[in-house]
């Protein structure tokens, strides 16, 4: 563990879509676009596969913030796995309202294979957010 | 079994080395849990790096291989293939991409990028534990296709199919086929007859021995994947016995009912008992039900008691075929914009105002008029507008340009001129001309030294209220003239709109029955807009020509050759992969819940009813783990892709590294 930086660095998951989020970020690492090192990506097959399970896994898990990246409405590679998250991370969403639970921490955005740009602009500015959030208090030791 | 995982960290030259700590990182992986060997070197996709891996699983006996580097859809497949030759199962690897989301994206922070590269190999690591071998799949490939739409498209790769010696279904909607292209006259840019082109084709059809024709025919269910699709399809009944009829017409000579033929556009009369147009194949006639007066009070059957063979037969019932296929081909076409809604282009208000499918007919030898353009009190027209662009390019209709427009618009000039003398006066009220095809612009240049009138600017409106003398008794077309900045007024006889192609009113049947995509458009989808036009979402089906945007007949035909070379290469291979990762239930903990079954876009889960447990269909699974994300008992799970596994990678990757430590 190198020294503690002064700043606060959030720590993100993003959950990738294999056939448009994840060829975006391929894309943008072709055209060298530069973006913080801040999000960690975990490909999955689909947006719709993102168990919500999964994002509360990473935010009890100390992730500041966590995104979901899938393809168009009706671009879905497996027809409509996009609506299946959209529902899923609505009611994710919903509890964490109800729960008093910040649900801004949870950001889903359709990027699809051919917007490397904008996948890296979206990584800045999912970095800047959640740096002017501070640290998820949800990321802290869960002893009981 | 205790886990050896190989850990190969690439250099790609300077394209990772260059922006990360690669021998920090190696020295990392190596202490990671389950990691036996992590080497680095220059190029891992080259002979020596893949060497290294193949040595490595023979001499450390390693059942896990991760290799970092670049995305998995660049080499994935590289190194597999060189696990599977060492006798690794090619699911046992993984990789890790640290070039395209980590040294390339973060090359001015080589301390940050090589604390990222460090997780996401951690993390990677985790993935590879949690992989089960798994066997490629195959399975056999049905070598019949079925072919849903009989126009240029269809007959194309019917022809092209069936020659190659292979069994086509080939189903029209229509009671003949041929489709658009049989109403049009000439077509462009060689202005040859259109149905001396097509006729042969669909005579060619005909002849097929391989080619099953089912017209009057639609598809009701599509069921399995590729390779093994079965459809059912709908025979409409004809009300005349193919076998018996011998399209000598005596019916639809005598039978006294006359109702405006569609295939006419509605310019001439057809009867009850009717073929569509006089070259139609089959050629056997239909009765429409709805008009026949024997089906509306049976107070006739002229038709029955003129027959010769007695091939008429009103007690025809619908019929039922069921075909096994391997490949499909959707070319169902487009249809035609009706230009009603802009009310101030004057059609169905003003006479004289015609669409661009009624001037066509208009332009056939075979059509209404019998090739003579003519106003509607019988005499030629002296000066004629075009109006470009009617509905496309239109932020009310369509966006979309409908790319044939400007050329037939050409086509009709120089026909104009041609048929009725060069003293006939043509305007085209165009807003770009788009003439990109081989021949066209040359096509465009020589209407233009024909003395054709362009006047760039869209029309404003179509009216009959003269303003002097010399306007009465026309048609008046307001238009801006925008290279001249002002307004004009052009007194015609005859006034044709160019209209666009636009989605058919159908088309979302056909997609659901298909489970196609549909574009912004309302075209269908394809697969890949630069490197895979013809194919579509679902493997195995293809579409072509109009029905996945507007074309013209060359660019039709070339696309459904393409298909056609699609479905032959499916059937000369004979086996198709299935997706390895798949879902797989635990039956010991799932509770038959259903909601897999209820969420699954492919049908691919059932709950069995005696057992009470979810079954998965391997074959027709996609591997897309939406049935996973749902199961509440996590029963269901995606091969490689499980729940272990994802909890573990989301460990890894929050654990704090140093880099962004708090």
């Amino acid at each position: 563990m190198a020294e503690k930086k002064e700043q606060f660095e959030p720590k993100i998951i993003g959950f990738l879509c294999n056939w448009c989020t994840a060829s975006a970020a391929d894309l943008a690492g072709t055209t060298r676009a530069q973006y913080p090192p801040n999000m960690h990506p975990i490909r999955v097959m689909c947006s719709g596969t993102v168990d919500p399970m999964y994002v509360l896994k990473a935010l009890l898990s100390g992730a500041d913030s966590v995104m979901i990246g899938g393809c168009h409405p009706g671009d879905c590679h497996y027809v409509s796995g996009n609506y299946k998250a959209r529902r899923k991370i609505a009611m994710l969403k919903q509890i964490f309202k109800s729960l008093g639970l910040d649900e801004n921490r949870i950001w889903l955005r359709w990027i699809s294979a051919s917007e490397g740009p904008e996948f890296a602009r979206f990584i800045r500015q999912i970095t800047e957010e959640t740096r002017k959030q501070g640290p998820s208090p949800m990321a802290s030791d869960w002893t009981v | 079994m205790k886990r050896k995982i190989g850990v190969y960290i690439c250099h790609c030259g300077s394209n990772i080395a260059g922006y990360l700590d690669v021998k920090k990182t190696t020295a990392y992986a190596a202490t990671l849990p389950y990691v036996v060997v992590a080497r680095d070197y220059q190029f891992m996709c080259s002979d020596p790096g893949q060497d290294m891996i193949k040595n490595d699983i023979k001499e450390l006996g390693l059942n896990g291989v991760l290799v970092c580097s670049c995305s998995p859809t660049l080499h994935l497949r590289t190194f597999r293939e060189a696990c599977a030759e060492a006798g690794l199962n090619p699911h046992l690897c993984e990789m890790a991409t640290i070039r395209e989301l980590c040294s390339w994206v973060h090359s001015h922070e080589r301390e940050n990028a090589t604390e990222k590269a460090m997780a996401l190999i951690a993390a990677g690591v985790r993935r590879v534990l949690y992989r089960n071998p798994l066997e490629t799949k195959w399975a056999p490939v049905t070598p019949n296709t079925l072919i849903v739409g009989a126009g240029i498209a269809g007959i194309q790769t019917a022809l092209e199919i069936a020659g190659a010696g292979n069994k086509v279904y080939l189903v029209e909607k229509e009671p003949s086929i041929g489709g658009r292209m049989a109403q049009l006259g000439k077509t462009f840019p060689s202005l040859d007859s259109t149905s001396d082109m097509l006729i042969p084709q669909m005579e060619a059809v005909q002849a097929n021995k391989n080619i099953e024709l089912l017209t009057n025919s639609e598809i009701t269910e599509v069921s399995g994947y590729i390779g093994n699709f079965k459809v059912t399809i709908k025979k409409k009944p004809r009300s005349v016995d193919e076998a018996k009829c011998n399209g000598c017409g005596e019916c639809w000579a005598k039978c006294p009912v006359e109702v405006p033929s569609e295939f006419d556009r509605g310019m001439s009369k057809r009867k009850a008992i009717y073929i569509p147009f006089a070259k139609a194949i089959p050629k056997i006639p239909v009765i429409d039900r709805k008009t026949c007066k024997f089906f509306l009070d049976g107070s006739c059957h002229v038709c029955a008691d003129v027959c010769p063979t007695k091939a008429i037969d009103f007690k025809q019932a619908e019929e039922t075929v069921k075909a096994e296929i391997g490949a499909c081909i959707v070319s169902t076409g487009y249809d035609t914009f009706d230009p009603t809604p802009i009310t101030q282009l004057g059609y169905g208000k003003l006479e004289n105002v015609v669409t661009s499918p009624e001037f066509e007919r208009m332009l056939s030898p075979d059509g209404p008029t019998g090739g003579n353009i003519v106003l509607k009190n019988g005499t030629a027209p002296k000066a004629v507008a075009i109006a470009h662009c009617v509905g496309s390019r239109d932020q009310n209709y369509f966006q979309y340009c409908s790319r044939v427009c400007c050329m037939y618009s050409l086509k009709y000039s120089r026909l104009l001129k041609k048929l009725l003398g060069h003293d006939t006066n043509v305007y085209q009220m165009y807003i770009d001309m788009r003439c990109f095809g081989k021949g066209h612009e040359e096509f465009y240049k020589s209407a233009s030294d024909e003395g054709v009138n362009f006047i760039r600017g869209k029309i404003g409106q179509v009216t009959n209220i003269p303003q002097s003398d010399e306007e009465k008794g026309k048609l008046i077309v307001v238009c801006e003239d925008t290279l001249l900045g002002t307004m004009i007024r052009v007194p015609v006889d005859m006034v044709v709109l160019s209209v666009a192609m636009k989605p058919r009113t159908d088309m979302e049947e056909v997609a659901r029955t298909f489970l196609l995509g549909r574009s912004a458009d309302g075209f269908f989808l394809e697969r890949h807009p630069k490197l895979d036009p013809v194919g579509t979402m679902l493997d195995g089906v293809f579409a072509v020509g109009c029905c996945q945007g507007p074309k013209d007949i060359s660019d039709t035909v070339a696309q459904a050759t393409g298909a056609a070379a699609r479905a032959l290469a499916l059937i000369s291979k004979g086996k198709v992969e299935m997706e390895a990762a798949t879902a797989s239930v635990d039956e010991e903990v799932c509770a038959g819940c259903g909601y897999c079954e209820a969420i699954c876009q492919y049908s691919a889960v059932e709950v069995d009813p005696k057992r009470k447990v979810a079954v998965v269909n391997e074959a027709v699974c996609k591997g897309c783990g939406a049935c996973a994300a749902t199961c509440p008992s996590k029963a269901m799970q995606l091969k490689n892709f499980g729940q272990k596994q994802l909890i573990d990678v989301i460990d890894e990757a929050t654990k704090e590294y140093a880099g962004l430590a708090r």
